[in-house]
Protein backbone atom coordinates (compact mmCIF):
# COMPACT_ATOMS: atom_id res chain seq x y z
CA UNK A 1 0.00 0.00 0.00
CA UNK A 2 2.93 2.36 0.62
CA UNK A 3 4.91 1.20 -2.35
CA UNK A 4 5.50 4.78 -3.37
CA UNK A 5 9.13 4.48 -2.32
CA UNK A 6 9.11 7.98 -0.89
CA UNK A 7 9.88 8.78 2.71
CA UNK A 8 6.62 8.16 4.63
CA UNK A 9 7.70 10.72 7.23
CA UNK A 10 6.95 13.50 4.77
CA UNK A 11 3.17 12.84 4.95
CA UNK A 12 0.97 13.79 7.91
CA UNK A 13 0.30 10.79 10.13
CA UNK A 14 -3.28 9.98 11.13
CA UNK A 15 -2.11 8.57 14.43
CA UNK A 16 1.09 9.52 16.15
CA UNK A 17 2.61 8.37 19.41
CA UNK A 18 5.46 10.38 20.88
CA UNK A 19 7.91 9.04 23.49
CA UNK A 20 5.27 7.10 25.37
CA UNK A 21 6.15 5.89 28.87
CA UNK A 22 3.56 3.79 30.70
CA UNK A 23 3.87 2.26 34.14
CA UNK A 24 1.95 -0.65 35.62
CA UNK A 25 2.60 0.15 39.25
CA UNK A 26 6.39 0.01 39.58
CA UNK A 27 6.90 -1.78 36.29
CA UNK A 28 7.90 0.35 33.33
CA UNK A 29 5.74 -1.37 30.73
CA UNK A 30 6.54 1.03 27.89
CA UNK A 31 9.75 2.99 27.73
CA UNK A 32 9.80 5.76 25.17
CA UNK A 33 7.79 4.30 22.30
CA UNK A 34 7.12 6.42 19.22
CA UNK A 35 5.25 5.57 16.07
CA UNK A 36 3.56 7.27 13.13
CA UNK A 37 0.67 5.61 11.30
CA UNK A 38 -0.11 7.17 7.93
CA UNK A 39 -3.62 7.19 6.45
CA UNK A 40 -4.37 3.89 4.74
CA UNK A 41 -1.39 2.18 6.30
CA UNK A 42 -1.43 -1.17 8.09
CA UNK A 43 1.00 -0.85 10.95
CA UNK A 44 1.90 -3.98 12.90
CA UNK A 45 3.40 -4.14 16.37
CA UNK A 46 5.04 -7.49 16.98
CA UNK A 47 6.80 -8.88 19.99
CA UNK A 48 6.76 -11.68 22.54
CA UNK A 49 4.48 -11.98 25.55
CA UNK A 50 4.94 -9.11 27.95
CA UNK A 51 6.74 -6.92 25.43
CA UNK A 52 4.21 -4.14 26.00
CA UNK A 53 2.22 -4.48 22.77
CA UNK A 54 -1.19 -4.61 24.35
CA UNK A 55 -0.28 -1.85 26.79
CA UNK A 56 0.64 0.35 23.83
CA UNK A 57 -2.66 -0.31 22.09
CA UNK A 58 -4.69 0.15 25.26
CA UNK A 59 -2.92 3.45 25.96
CA UNK A 60 -3.76 4.66 22.45
CA UNK A 61 -7.41 3.64 23.03
CA UNK A 62 -7.36 5.53 26.34
CA UNK A 63 -7.62 2.61 28.76
CA UNK A 64 -4.19 3.33 30.31
CA UNK A 65 -2.76 6.69 31.23
CA UNK A 66 0.82 7.36 30.19
CA UNK A 67 3.32 8.76 32.68
CA UNK A 68 5.06 10.62 29.86
CA UNK A 69 4.58 11.21 26.19
CA UNK A 70 1.52 11.92 24.10
CA UNK A 71 -0.94 10.41 21.64
CA UNK A 72 -1.94 12.56 18.67
CA UNK A 73 -4.87 11.79 16.42
CA UNK A 74 -5.21 13.69 13.18
CA UNK A 75 -2.87 16.36 14.54
CA UNK A 76 -4.65 16.98 17.84
CA UNK A 77 -3.51 15.77 21.23
CA UNK A 78 -5.94 13.16 22.60
CA UNK A 79 -3.77 12.02 25.54
CA UNK A 80 -6.24 13.37 28.12
CA UNK A 81 -9.42 12.09 26.47
CA UNK A 82 -11.48 9.23 27.89
CA UNK A 83 -11.78 6.04 25.80
CA UNK A 84 -15.40 6.74 24.86
CA UNK A 85 -14.47 10.18 23.52
CA UNK A 86 -11.65 8.71 21.46
CA UNK A 87 -14.03 6.07 20.09
CA UNK A 88 -16.37 8.86 19.09
CA UNK A 89 -13.55 10.49 17.15
CA UNK A 90 -12.80 7.27 15.31
CA UNK A 91 -10.15 5.44 17.35
CA UNK A 92 -11.87 2.07 17.72
CA UNK A 93 -10.29 -1.00 19.26
CA UNK A 94 -10.99 -4.72 19.08
CA UNK A 95 -9.74 -5.68 22.53
CA UNK A 96 -7.66 -8.71 23.36
CA UNK A 97 -9.77 -11.79 24.07
CA UNK A 98 -12.70 -10.37 22.04
CA UNK A 99 -14.61 -9.10 25.09
CA UNK A 100 -18.06 -9.53 23.58
CA UNK A 101 -21.11 -8.71 25.71
CA UNK A 102 -22.00 -12.19 26.93
CA UNK A 103 -25.64 -11.63 27.80
CA UNK A 104 -26.36 -9.88 24.51
CA UNK A 105 -27.16 -11.52 21.20
CA UNK A 106 -24.93 -11.21 18.15
CA UNK A 107 -27.12 -8.48 16.74
CA UNK A 108 -27.26 -6.59 20.03
CA UNK A 109 -23.48 -6.67 20.21
CA UNK A 110 -23.38 -5.02 16.79
CA UNK A 111 -26.06 -2.52 17.84
CA UNK A 112 -23.99 -1.46 20.84
CA UNK A 113 -21.03 -1.03 18.51
CA UNK A 114 -23.19 1.18 16.28
CA UNK A 115 -24.78 3.15 19.14
CA UNK A 116 -22.25 5.98 18.99
CA UNK A 117 -21.05 5.37 15.45
CA UNK A 118 -19.63 8.02 13.19
CA UNK A 119 -21.10 8.52 9.74
CA UNK A 120 -19.50 6.14 7.30
CA UNK A 121 -19.73 3.18 4.99
CA UNK A 122 -20.15 0.46 7.63
CA UNK A 123 -23.58 -0.59 8.81
CA UNK A 124 -24.87 -3.71 10.51
CA UNK A 125 -26.41 -4.66 7.17
CA UNK A 126 -23.02 -4.44 5.47
CA UNK A 127 -21.45 -6.62 8.14
CA UNK A 128 -24.18 -9.21 7.51
CA UNK A 129 -23.47 -9.04 3.79
CA UNK A 130 -19.81 -9.67 4.40
CA UNK A 131 -20.36 -12.51 6.85
CA UNK A 132 -23.62 -14.12 5.80
CA UNK A 133 -23.68 -16.75 8.59
CA UNK A 134 -24.04 -13.92 11.08
CA UNK A 135 -27.47 -12.89 9.80
CA UNK A 136 -28.89 -16.36 10.40
CA UNK A 137 -27.45 -16.52 13.89
CA UNK A 138 -28.04 -12.91 14.90
CA UNK A 139 -30.46 -13.86 17.71
CA UNK A 140 -27.99 -16.22 19.38
CA UNK A 141 -25.94 -15.35 22.42
CA UNK A 142 -22.28 -14.93 21.57
CA UNK A 143 -21.29 -17.67 24.03
CA UNK A 144 -22.85 -20.18 21.60
CA UNK A 145 -20.41 -19.17 18.86
CA UNK A 146 -16.99 -20.67 18.20
CA UNK A 147 -13.85 -18.67 18.95
CA UNK A 148 -13.37 -17.67 15.34
CA UNK A 149 -16.99 -16.60 15.00
CA UNK A 150 -16.73 -14.57 18.19
CA UNK A 151 -13.64 -12.85 16.85
CA UNK A 152 -15.56 -12.02 13.66
CA UNK A 153 -18.41 -10.51 15.69
CA UNK A 154 -15.87 -8.48 17.69
CA UNK A 155 -14.43 -7.24 14.40
CA UNK A 156 -17.92 -6.41 13.14
CA UNK A 157 -18.76 -4.57 16.36
CA UNK A 158 -15.73 -2.35 15.80
CA UNK A 159 -16.38 -1.83 12.08
CA UNK A 160 -19.97 -0.59 12.52
CA UNK A 161 -18.57 2.29 14.59
CA UNK A 162 -16.90 3.41 11.34
CA UNK A 163 -13.38 3.74 12.68
CA UNK A 164 -10.85 6.10 11.15
CA UNK A 165 -8.15 3.98 12.71
CA UNK A 166 -8.85 0.43 13.79
CA UNK A 167 -6.79 -1.01 16.64
CA UNK A 168 -6.61 -4.80 16.61
CA UNK A 169 -5.27 -6.52 19.70
CA UNK A 170 -4.12 -10.11 19.05
CA UNK A 171 -6.74 -11.32 16.60
CA UNK A 172 -5.12 -14.76 16.60
CA UNK A 173 -5.15 -15.26 20.37
CA UNK A 174 -6.54 -18.62 21.40
CA UNK A 175 -7.60 -19.60 17.90
CA UNK A 176 -6.62 -22.66 15.88
CA UNK A 177 -4.14 -21.98 13.04
CA UNK A 178 -6.79 -22.71 10.39
CA UNK A 179 -9.12 -20.18 11.98
CA UNK A 180 -6.34 -17.62 12.22
CA UNK A 181 -5.75 -18.07 8.47
CA UNK A 182 -9.44 -17.44 7.82
CA UNK A 183 -9.60 -14.37 10.10
CA UNK A 184 -6.61 -12.83 8.39
CA UNK A 185 -8.13 -13.66 5.03
CA UNK A 186 -11.19 -11.63 6.03
CA UNK A 187 -8.99 -8.89 7.38
CA UNK A 188 -7.37 -8.51 3.98
CA UNK A 189 -10.80 -8.05 2.45
CA UNK A 190 -11.50 -5.30 4.97
CA UNK A 191 -8.11 -3.69 4.46
CA UNK A 192 -8.87 -3.45 0.76
CA UNK A 193 -11.38 -0.73 1.66
CA UNK A 194 -8.45 1.50 2.62
CA UNK A 195 -8.96 1.40 6.37
CA UNK A 196 -6.06 2.54 8.53
CA UNK A 197 -5.09 -0.21 10.96
CA UNK A 198 -2.73 -0.53 13.89
CA UNK A 199 -2.47 -4.14 14.92
CA UNK A 200 -0.69 -6.04 17.61
CA UNK A 201 0.24 -9.62 16.90
CA UNK A 202 2.28 -12.38 18.45
CA UNK A 203 1.98 -14.43 15.30
CA UNK A 204 4.73 -12.76 13.30
CA UNK A 205 4.05 -14.47 9.97
CA UNK A 206 0.46 -13.18 9.91
CA UNK A 207 1.58 -9.68 10.82
CA UNK A 208 4.23 -9.62 8.12
CA UNK A 209 1.67 -10.75 5.55
CA UNK A 210 -0.72 -7.85 6.02
CA UNK A 211 1.48 -5.04 7.33
CA UNK A 212 2.90 -2.19 5.34
CA UNK A 213 5.10 -1.24 8.28
CA UNK A 214 6.20 -3.11 11.39
CA UNK A 215 7.68 -2.29 14.74
CA UNK A 216 9.07 -4.90 17.10
CA UNK A 217 8.89 -4.38 20.86
CA UNK A 218 10.97 -6.08 23.52
CA UNK A 219 10.46 -5.32 27.21
CA UNK A 220 8.84 -1.99 26.46
CA UNK A 221 11.44 -0.76 24.01
CA UNK A 222 11.57 -0.62 20.22
CA UNK A 223 14.04 -3.13 18.81
CA UNK A 224 13.20 -2.92 15.12
CA UNK A 225 11.21 -0.72 12.81
CA UNK A 226 10.71 -0.75 9.08
CA UNK A 227 8.81 -2.05 6.09
CA UNK A 228 8.42 -5.84 5.92
CA UNK A 229 10.28 -5.90 2.60
CA UNK A 230 13.26 -4.13 4.11
CA UNK A 231 13.84 -6.38 7.12
CA UNK A 232 15.28 -9.87 7.02
CA UNK A 233 13.96 -12.86 8.91
CA UNK A 234 17.13 -12.89 10.99
CA UNK A 235 16.68 -9.28 12.00
CA UNK A 236 13.08 -9.94 13.03
CA UNK A 237 14.06 -12.99 15.03
CA UNK A 238 16.84 -11.16 16.81
CA UNK A 239 14.57 -8.21 17.58
CA UNK A 240 11.75 -10.50 18.72
CA UNK A 241 13.81 -12.56 21.16
CA UNK A 242 16.42 -9.95 22.00
CA UNK A 243 19.29 -12.20 21.02
CA UNK A 244 22.07 -10.67 18.99
CA UNK A 245 22.89 -13.03 16.12
CA UNK A 246 20.33 -15.62 17.09
CA UNK A 247 19.81 -16.97 13.60
CA UNK A 248 18.59 -20.54 13.80
CA UNK A 249 19.45 -20.83 17.45
CA UNK A 250 16.04 -20.48 19.01
CA UNK A 251 12.79 -22.38 19.17
CA UNK A 252 9.87 -20.09 18.27
CA UNK A 253 7.40 -20.51 21.12
CA UNK A 254 4.32 -19.73 19.10
CA UNK A 255 5.01 -22.17 16.33
CA UNK A 256 5.29 -19.58 13.58
CA UNK A 257 8.52 -18.79 11.90
CA UNK A 258 9.27 -15.16 11.23
CA UNK B 1 -60.94 -20.78 52.81
CA UNK B 2 -58.84 -18.78 55.26
CA UNK B 3 -55.77 -20.35 53.69
CA UNK B 4 -56.80 -19.38 50.20
CA UNK B 5 -57.34 -15.88 51.49
CA UNK B 6 -53.85 -15.85 53.03
CA UNK B 7 -52.32 -16.94 49.76
CA UNK B 8 -54.18 -14.27 47.79
CA UNK B 9 -53.12 -11.55 50.24
CA UNK B 10 -49.55 -12.85 50.07
CA UNK B 11 -49.47 -12.75 46.28
CA UNK B 12 -50.79 -9.19 46.26
CA UNK B 13 -48.30 -7.85 48.79
CA UNK B 14 -45.56 -9.79 46.98
CA UNK B 15 -45.90 -7.37 44.08
CA UNK B 16 -44.91 -4.53 46.38
CA UNK B 17 -41.91 -6.51 47.67
CA UNK B 18 -40.83 -7.11 44.09
CA UNK B 19 -41.07 -3.38 43.45
CA UNK B 20 -38.80 -2.79 46.46
CA UNK B 21 -36.39 -5.42 45.23
CA UNK B 22 -36.03 -4.62 41.52
CA UNK B 23 -33.96 -1.46 42.09
CA UNK B 24 -31.68 -3.23 44.53
CA UNK B 25 -31.19 -6.03 42.03
CA UNK B 26 -30.61 -3.62 39.14
CA UNK B 27 -27.96 -1.61 40.97
CA UNK B 28 -26.15 -4.75 42.02
CA UNK B 29 -26.45 -6.30 38.57
CA UNK B 30 -25.21 -3.24 36.68
CA UNK B 31 -22.70 -1.45 38.90
CA UNK B 32 -22.07 -4.13 41.57
CA UNK B 33 -23.29 -1.68 44.21
CA UNK B 34 -25.09 -3.25 47.16
CA UNK B 35 -27.13 -0.27 48.17
CA UNK B 36 -27.63 -0.56 51.93
CA UNK B 37 -29.54 2.73 51.88
CA UNK B 38 -32.10 1.32 49.43
CA UNK B 39 -34.84 0.94 52.04
CA UNK B 40 -34.17 4.35 53.52
CA UNK B 41 -34.63 5.91 50.10
CA UNK B 42 -38.12 4.40 50.01
CA UNK B 43 -38.85 6.02 53.36
CA UNK B 44 -37.43 9.35 52.17
CA UNK B 45 -39.76 9.16 49.17
CA UNK B 46 -42.70 8.47 51.51
CA UNK B 47 -41.86 11.47 53.73
CA UNK B 48 -41.36 13.62 50.65
CA UNK B 49 -44.84 12.63 49.50
CA UNK B 50 -46.30 13.47 52.90
CA UNK B 51 -44.54 16.83 52.79
CA UNK B 52 -45.61 17.60 49.23
CA UNK B 53 -49.24 16.72 49.99
CA UNK B 54 -49.22 18.86 53.16
CA UNK B 55 -47.50 21.87 51.65
CA UNK B 56 -49.07 22.27 48.22
CA UNK B 57 -52.38 20.53 48.98
CA UNK B 58 -52.54 18.18 46.02
CA UNK B 59 -54.49 14.93 45.87
CA UNK B 60 -52.54 12.04 47.37
CA UNK B 61 -52.00 10.21 44.10
CA UNK B 62 -50.50 13.28 42.43
CA UNK B 63 -47.59 13.09 44.84
CA UNK B 64 -46.31 10.09 42.85
CA UNK B 65 -45.93 12.29 39.79
CA UNK B 66 -43.76 14.73 41.70
CA UNK B 67 -41.79 12.50 44.05
CA UNK B 68 -40.92 9.62 41.70
CA UNK B 69 -39.21 11.81 39.04
CA UNK B 70 -37.53 13.80 41.80
CA UNK B 71 -36.09 10.64 43.34
CA UNK B 72 -35.01 9.39 39.91
CA UNK B 73 -33.14 12.64 39.39
CA UNK B 74 -31.59 12.30 42.85
CA UNK B 75 -30.53 8.78 41.85
CA UNK B 76 -28.75 10.02 38.75
CA UNK B 77 -26.99 12.80 40.68
CA UNK B 78 -25.96 10.56 43.57
CA UNK B 79 -24.63 7.90 41.20
CA UNK B 80 -22.57 10.44 39.28
CA UNK B 81 -21.14 11.93 42.49
CA UNK B 82 -20.72 9.97 45.71
CA UNK B 83 -21.52 6.47 44.45
CA UNK B 84 -19.21 6.80 41.43
CA UNK B 85 -16.57 8.26 43.72
CA UNK B 86 -16.88 5.22 45.96
CA UNK B 87 -16.85 2.83 42.99
CA UNK B 88 -13.65 4.43 41.68
CA UNK B 89 -11.97 3.39 44.92
CA UNK B 90 -13.36 -0.11 45.30
CA UNK B 91 -16.59 -2.06 45.37
CA UNK B 92 -16.18 -2.50 49.12
CA UNK B 93 -16.10 1.26 49.56
CA UNK B 94 -19.62 1.44 48.15
CA UNK B 95 -20.80 -0.78 51.02
CA UNK B 96 -19.40 1.64 53.56
CA UNK B 97 -20.70 4.69 51.73
CA UNK B 98 -24.23 3.35 51.37
CA UNK B 99 -24.19 2.14 54.97
CA UNK B 100 -23.15 5.62 56.08
CA UNK B 101 -25.84 7.11 53.89
CA UNK B 102 -28.40 4.86 55.53
CA UNK B 103 -27.35 6.00 59.02
CA UNK B 104 -27.42 9.65 57.97
CA UNK B 105 -30.87 9.37 56.40
CA UNK B 106 -32.39 7.55 59.36
CA UNK B 107 -31.03 9.98 61.92
CA UNK B 108 -31.93 12.95 59.77
CA UNK B 109 -35.52 11.72 59.59
CA UNK B 110 -35.57 11.09 63.35
CA UNK B 111 -34.24 14.56 64.00
CA UNK B 112 -36.72 16.40 61.81
CA UNK B 113 -39.81 14.21 61.86
CA UNK B 114 -39.53 12.40 65.26
CA UNK B 115 -39.82 8.63 65.65
CA UNK B 116 -43.60 8.66 65.15
CA UNK B 117 -44.84 6.60 62.28
CA UNK B 118 -46.93 8.17 59.57
CA UNK B 119 -49.29 6.88 56.93
CA UNK B 120 -50.16 8.36 53.56
CA UNK B 121 -53.70 8.93 52.33
CA UNK B 122 -55.57 7.58 55.35
CA UNK B 123 -59.28 7.80 54.77
CA UNK B 124 -58.99 7.58 51.01
CA UNK B 125 -61.58 5.25 49.50
CA UNK B 126 -58.80 3.49 47.61
CA UNK B 127 -56.93 2.81 50.85
CA UNK B 128 -59.84 1.65 52.98
CA UNK B 129 -62.11 0.10 50.38
CA UNK B 130 -62.34 -3.57 49.52
CA UNK B 131 -64.57 -6.08 47.84
CA UNK B 132 -65.41 -9.62 48.80
CA UNK B 133 -65.42 -12.85 46.87
CA UNK B 134 -67.59 -15.49 48.45
CA UNK B 135 -67.88 -15.21 52.17
CA UNK B 136 -64.31 -15.14 53.44
CA UNK B 137 -62.05 -13.68 50.78
CA UNK B 138 -61.77 -9.97 51.12
CA UNK B 139 -59.56 -8.10 48.69
CA UNK B 140 -58.57 -4.51 49.34
CA UNK B 141 -58.54 -2.17 46.38
CA UNK B 142 -55.15 -0.82 47.40
CA UNK B 143 -53.21 -4.13 47.53
CA UNK B 144 -54.78 -5.09 44.20
CA UNK B 145 -53.85 -1.78 42.57
CA UNK B 146 -50.33 -1.94 44.00
CA UNK B 147 -49.91 -5.46 42.68
CA UNK B 148 -51.10 -4.47 39.21
CA UNK B 149 -48.87 -1.40 39.18
CA UNK B 150 -45.91 -3.52 40.26
CA UNK B 151 -46.50 -6.02 37.47
CA UNK B 152 -46.88 -3.23 34.91
CA UNK B 153 -43.69 -1.51 36.14
CA UNK B 154 -41.72 -4.76 36.05
CA UNK B 155 -43.07 -5.54 32.56
CA UNK B 156 -42.14 -2.05 31.43
CA UNK B 157 -38.69 -2.35 32.94
CA UNK B 158 -38.19 -5.73 31.31
CA UNK B 159 -39.22 -4.29 27.95
CA UNK B 160 -36.99 -1.26 28.44
CA UNK B 161 -33.96 -3.44 29.26
CA UNK B 162 -34.47 -5.90 26.43
CA UNK B 163 -35.64 -3.68 23.59
CA UNK B 164 -34.56 -0.08 24.03
CA UNK B 165 -31.25 1.48 23.10
CA UNK B 166 -30.44 2.49 26.67
CA UNK B 167 -31.61 -0.82 28.03
CA UNK B 168 -29.17 -2.53 25.70
CA UNK B 169 -26.40 -0.21 26.82
CA UNK B 170 -27.21 -0.93 30.47
CA UNK B 171 -26.86 -4.66 29.82
CA UNK B 172 -23.68 -4.13 27.80
CA UNK B 173 -22.10 -2.02 30.55
CA UNK B 174 -23.14 -4.62 33.14
CA UNK B 175 -21.34 -7.28 31.09
CA UNK B 176 -18.12 -5.37 30.38
CA UNK B 177 -17.86 -1.66 30.99
CA UNK B 178 -14.44 -1.36 29.38
CA UNK B 179 -15.65 -2.93 26.13
CA UNK B 180 -18.65 -0.60 26.25
CA UNK B 181 -16.30 2.36 26.57
CA UNK B 182 -14.45 1.17 23.49
CA UNK B 183 -17.79 1.25 21.67
CA UNK B 184 -18.15 4.90 22.67
CA UNK B 185 -20.47 4.50 25.66
CA UNK B 186 -19.85 6.64 28.74
CA UNK B 187 -20.47 4.00 31.39
CA UNK B 188 -20.80 6.61 34.14
CA UNK B 189 -23.80 8.08 32.36
CA UNK B 190 -25.27 4.60 31.86
CA UNK B 191 -24.72 3.87 35.57
CA UNK B 192 -26.56 7.09 36.32
CA UNK B 193 -29.55 6.00 34.27
CA UNK B 194 -29.64 2.63 36.04
CA UNK B 195 -29.51 4.41 39.41
CA UNK B 196 -32.31 6.74 38.32
CA UNK B 197 -34.48 3.72 37.52
CA UNK B 198 -33.60 2.10 40.84
CA UNK B 199 -34.38 5.25 42.85
CA UNK B 200 -37.57 5.86 40.88
CA UNK B 201 -38.94 2.35 41.44
CA UNK B 202 -38.06 2.34 45.12
CA UNK B 203 -39.71 5.76 45.53
CA UNK B 204 -42.88 4.40 43.93
CA UNK B 205 -42.75 1.40 46.27
CA UNK B 206 -42.01 3.59 49.29
CA UNK B 207 -45.05 5.81 48.81
CA UNK B 208 -47.21 2.77 48.12
CA UNK B 209 -45.96 1.18 51.33
CA UNK B 210 -46.83 4.36 53.20
CA UNK B 211 -50.40 3.97 51.96
CA UNK B 212 -50.57 0.23 52.59
CA UNK B 213 -48.99 0.33 56.04
CA UNK B 214 -47.05 3.12 57.72
CA UNK B 215 -43.60 4.61 57.63
CA UNK B 216 -41.22 5.47 60.45
CA UNK B 217 -37.59 6.62 60.13
CA UNK B 218 -36.32 3.09 60.80
CA UNK B 219 -38.75 1.27 58.47
CA UNK B 220 -36.18 1.49 55.69
CA UNK B 221 -33.64 -0.84 57.26
CA UNK B 222 -35.70 -2.95 59.61
CA UNK B 223 -38.38 -3.81 57.07
CA UNK B 224 -38.00 -2.66 53.49
CA UNK B 225 -34.31 -3.42 52.94
CA UNK B 226 -34.67 -6.87 54.52
CA UNK B 227 -37.73 -7.73 52.44
CA UNK B 228 -36.01 -6.47 49.29
CA UNK B 229 -32.94 -8.60 49.98
CA UNK B 230 -35.09 -11.63 50.73
CA UNK B 231 -37.09 -11.19 47.52
CA UNK B 232 -33.90 -10.84 45.44
CA UNK B 233 -32.28 -13.90 47.02
CA UNK B 234 -35.39 -16.08 46.76
CA UNK B 235 -36.05 -15.10 43.16
CA UNK B 236 -32.48 -15.10 41.93
CA UNK B 237 -30.31 -12.19 40.88
CA UNK B 238 -30.45 -10.82 37.39
CA UNK B 239 -33.99 -11.74 36.46
CA UNK B 240 -36.96 -9.43 36.89
CA UNK B 241 -39.35 -12.39 36.74
CA UNK B 242 -37.30 -13.99 39.47
CA UNK B 243 -37.66 -10.83 41.52
CA UNK B 244 -41.44 -10.85 41.09
CA UNK B 245 -41.57 -14.53 42.00
CA UNK B 246 -39.29 -13.88 44.98
CA UNK B 247 -41.56 -11.10 46.22
CA UNK B 248 -44.64 -13.26 45.81
CA UNK B 249 -43.08 -16.27 47.56
CA UNK B 250 -41.99 -14.04 50.43
CA UNK B 251 -45.43 -12.44 50.67
CA UNK B 252 -47.25 -15.79 50.62
CA UNK B 253 -44.90 -17.29 53.21
CA UNK B 254 -45.51 -14.31 55.51
CA UNK B 255 -49.27 -14.49 55.15
CA UNK B 256 -49.33 -18.23 55.75
CA UNK B 257 -47.13 -17.68 58.80
CA UNK B 258 -49.53 -15.03 60.04
CA UNK B 259 -52.40 -17.47 59.50
CA UNK B 260 -50.71 -19.97 61.80
CA UNK B 261 -49.98 -17.37 64.44
CA UNK B 262 -49.75 -13.60 64.07
CA UNK B 263 -46.27 -13.52 65.58
CA UNK B 264 -44.97 -15.98 62.96
CA UNK B 265 -45.46 -13.64 60.02
CA UNK B 266 -41.86 -12.41 59.71
CA UNK B 267 -40.40 -15.70 60.90
CA UNK B 268 -42.13 -17.68 58.14
CA UNK B 269 -40.83 -15.28 55.47
CA UNK B 270 -37.25 -15.57 56.64
CA UNK B 271 -37.44 -19.37 57.03
CA UNK B 272 -38.29 -19.59 53.34
CA UNK B 273 -35.48 -17.14 52.61
CA UNK B 274 -32.98 -19.32 54.50
CA UNK B 275 -34.33 -22.50 52.93
CA UNK B 276 -33.78 -21.08 49.44
CA UNK B 277 -30.31 -19.89 50.42
CA UNK B 278 -29.41 -23.42 51.56
CA UNK B 279 -31.19 -25.52 48.94
CA UNK B 280 -31.01 -23.30 45.88
CA UNK B 281 -28.51 -20.50 46.44
CA UNK B 282 -28.80 -19.24 42.86
CA UNK B 283 -32.49 -18.44 43.47
CA UNK B 284 -35.64 -19.97 42.07
CA UNK B 285 -35.07 -18.48 38.63
CA UNK B 286 -31.38 -18.30 37.93
CA UNK B 287 -29.64 -16.07 35.47
CA UNK B 288 -30.00 -16.73 31.78
CA UNK B 289 -33.63 -15.78 31.30
CA UNK B 290 -32.86 -12.09 31.03
CA UNK B 291 -30.71 -9.41 32.58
Amino acid sequence: MSENGGRPESRTPLLEVRDLVVHHGQLRALDGISLRVLPGEVYAIIGANGAGKSTLLRTIAGLHHPTEGSVLFDGTDVTGLRPERRAGQGIVMVPEGRRLFGSLSVEENLQVGAAYARQGPWTIERVYEMFDWMRERRKQLTAQLSGGEQQTVALGRALVANPRVLLLDELSLGLAPVVVQRIYGMLQQILATGLTVLLVEQDVSQALRVASRIQCLLEGRTTLEGRPADVTADQVEAAYFGLAGAAGASQPENGSEP
Amino acid sequence: MAWVNAIIQGVLIGGLYALFACGLSLMFGVMKVVNLAHGDLAVVAGYLAIGVIAVIHIPVLWSFLIVVPLMALLGYVMQRTILQGALDRSVLTTLMVTFGLSVVIENGLLQFFTANSRAIGTGLALVTGSFTIGSQIQIGYLPLVIFLVAVVVLLGLQYFLSASRYGRLIRAVADDKEAAQLAGADYRHVFGIAAAIAFGTVALAGIAYGMYSQLAPTTGTDTILLFAFAAVVIGGLGSLWGTLLGGVVLGVAQQIGAQISLSDELLAGFIVFLAVLVLRPQGLISRGAQS
